[in-house]
């Protein structure tokens, strides 16, 4: 696990599973989990780019803002995903239609 | 970097600093309010922030700089769009004042939301390095969410938030996987040597397509273009509708800022932006895709917008539509097409903003968003039939509103730019022909057909007839040549290069 490539093959499989589960999952929660896999995609990527890109740290500095903001962003969403189940007492996005189409 | 200079950035960032003061006072003040439902912490931001307008209005740009090791930019298009933020804010708080729907509720961390979605437009608006791009926006999206779920206990508040978040996430993570390519392909995160990497041609033209594909994912999502603004019709009908008439203007004026800034002066060639946009990108003919975005936004928009009958809904394709008249001035991306762009922001801010307001005031006293009940209107109340008329012919873009001086300036720019844009133009053109169509549905309920003539009439509050006069006269006036505020958004056009 020395080459960059290596690195970027995990992070493209990460991305490729956090956009499958995105797509495929009904569950409010399993789709955040999705989101999370594509986030830290992201920071595998910038990390190794500054490792053997850049060489500074500018990429250890981006990923470490990324957790932060993936936190609160996974805190907020749990939140309304909370309220969604006191609403209707389920979770899924796919019948949450009571807007019309 | 060091102290001194940090001390020196620090006297330009004075607006933002006094957001962020104001916006902790709000907090505070909250804490003493001894009656759970007092509006007054309302007032305090709603003071604040026009502070914070006579602060920016003040504020001396002629020299554009990057602040912080140029996280962010201080320049005439950071604070033509700063400006445009605050004023939407303070007319959609100045109306929340007014609407039932936030009436006895806990409203101080509502005003705290907001203020603190303002300052994370602040940041949008001015953001030159990817990180700061990326935190402000998500600053944006994730204060979005909440006030679009703020009235928790409404099924339908809690299903606009939910989809909101899912959608929003998915993009930015997409957004922000395509950032780290452009970052390992550039070697850099700010967006000034970018574009030094980029016009130096060693970037393969097919990743970069792929790349910039990614970031428009979470781009276009923030000023919902088809084919990523699902979400937008069912955030916009369930979410407050102060609320849903604050996410249509201003986070979406700020979305146009980031993309107008990104591929301004990220994909520019050297030295010479606005000149030559889209010079980075000459492998590729990145303006149509620019281009079919529009016409697919335009089009969409406009089509399902006639379907509907509810006026809010309605509201939230037109804004879709509008998005797309806006992205017709982004293809053009030269000095006059920007201007273009930035005067028709500040004209839809004003139009649609005028149209929620109405659509919010006779939810309030009539109980109804559906367009069929606006019948007889404008005899019932005169004075709103006639404003919401003048809003409904200049969203149309008929003369001589503000609408139609904001499509003419637009389409200017597309025919100056080259003959190959006529088309564009052209599409444009009999999109709102298309709209005319909806938006006239509504004027005819409200004074044509059968109509009983009502015994009593009913007056709008001074205070909403202020608010909405406000919005419309400007509207009216518009057509006269050389208006302050197309002078304005023209001086606007002057960005911070390194």
């Amino acid at each position: 696990m020395d080459h960059l490539s290596s690195y970027l093959v995990l992070s493209a499989i990460l991305f490729s599973l956090g956009l499958y589960t995105v797509v495929t999952r009904r569950n409010a929660v399993a789709i955040l989990m999705g989101v999370e896999l594509i986030l830290n995609a992201a920071n595998i990527n910038f990390v190794a780019f500054s490792k053997f890109v850049t060489h500074n740290l500018d990429g250890h500095l981006m990923s470490v803002f990324i957790i932060m903001l993936a936190a609160a962003e996974a805190a907020v969403a749990l939140a309304i995903v909370l309220n969604l189940y006191n609403d209707r007492g389920h979770i899924n996005v796919d019948e949450a239609n009571a807007l019309k189409q | 970097m060091n102290l001194n200079q940090i001390m020196t950035d620090l006297s330009y960032f004075i607006p933002e600093m006094m957001l962020t003061g104001i916006l902790l006072l709000v907090i505070l003040f909250d804490l003493f309010q001894k009656a759970d439902t007092s509006i007054r912490s309302g007032y305090v931001a709603l003071g604040g922030l026009i502070l914070v307008t006579i602060a920016l209005l003040g504020q001396d740009v002629s020299t554009s700089v990057g602040i912080f090791s140029n996280m962010l930019a201080v320049d005439p298009f950071g604070n033509f769009l700063k400006i445009l933020v605050t004023v939407g804010t303070i007319l959609v708080m100045w109306m929340s004042f007014n609407s039932n729907e936030l009436k006895n509720r806990r409203v101080g961390e509502y005003y705290t939301l907001l203020l603190t979605l303002v300052l994370g437009m602040y940041f949008l608006v001015s953001a030159t390095h990817l990180l700061s791009i990326y935190i402000s926006l998500e600053m944006v999206s994730i204060m979005s969410y909440l006030l679009s779920g703020y009235l928790k206990e409404q099924m339908r508040s809690n299903e606009a938030s939910i989809k909101y978040v899912v959608f929003g996430a998915f993009s930015s993570g997409i957004l922000l996987y395509g950032f780290s390519l452009l970052y390992g392909l550039t070697g850099s995160a700010d967006i000034f040597e970018i574009q030094a990497a980029l016009s130096a041609g060693t970037v393969s033209p097919a990743l970069m397509m792929i790349i910039l594909v990614m970031i428009l994912v979470g781009f276009g999502y923030k000023i919902a273009a088809v084919p990523f603004h699902f979400w937008t019709p069912d955030v916009y009908e369930g979410a407050p509708a102060p609320i849903t008439a604050f996410l249509s203007v201003a986070p979406k004026a700020a979305g146009f800022a980031i993309i107008i800034r990104f591929f301004n002066v990220a994909l520019s060639s050297a030295g010479n932006p606005n000149m030559e946009a889209w010079a980075a990108l000459s492998n590729m003919d990145w303006q149509a895709v620019m281009g079919i975005l529009a016409i697919l936004s335009m089009t969409v928009g406009n089509v399902i917008a006639l379907q509907q009958s509810n006026i809010k809904r309605m509201l939230a394709y037109s804004s879709i539509a509008h998005a797309g008249y806006m992205l017709l001035g982004v293809v053009v991306a030269d000095q006059t097409g920007i201007a273009a762009v930035l005067y028709y922001a500040a004209v839809y801010m004003l139009m649609n903003l005028g149209a929620f307001f109405v659509a919010i005031h006779i939810k309030n006293e009539f109980d109804t968003e559906e367009i069929e009940d606006y019948k007889a209107l404008g005899y019932k109340a005169p004075v709103l039939g006639v404003i919401m008329a003048i809003f409904m012919f200049s969203l149309t873009g008929l003369p001589p509103t503000g609408g139609f001086v904001a499509k003419f300036y637009i389409f200017r720019a597309l025919i100056e730019y080259g003959d190959m844009y006529f088309w564009l133009a052209m599409i444009g053109l009999i999109n709102g022909v298309v709209s005319l169509y909806y938006y006239m549905r509504v004027v005819k309920a409200m004074y044509f057909g059968k109509i009983e003539l009502p015994d009593t009439v009913h007056h709008a509050p001074v205070n909403i007839t202020i608010l909405l006069s406000v919005l419309a006269i400007p509207l009216l006036f518009a057509w006269m040549l050389g208006d302050p505020l197309s002078t304005f958004a023209q001086n606007a056009v002057q960005f911070f290069i390194k």
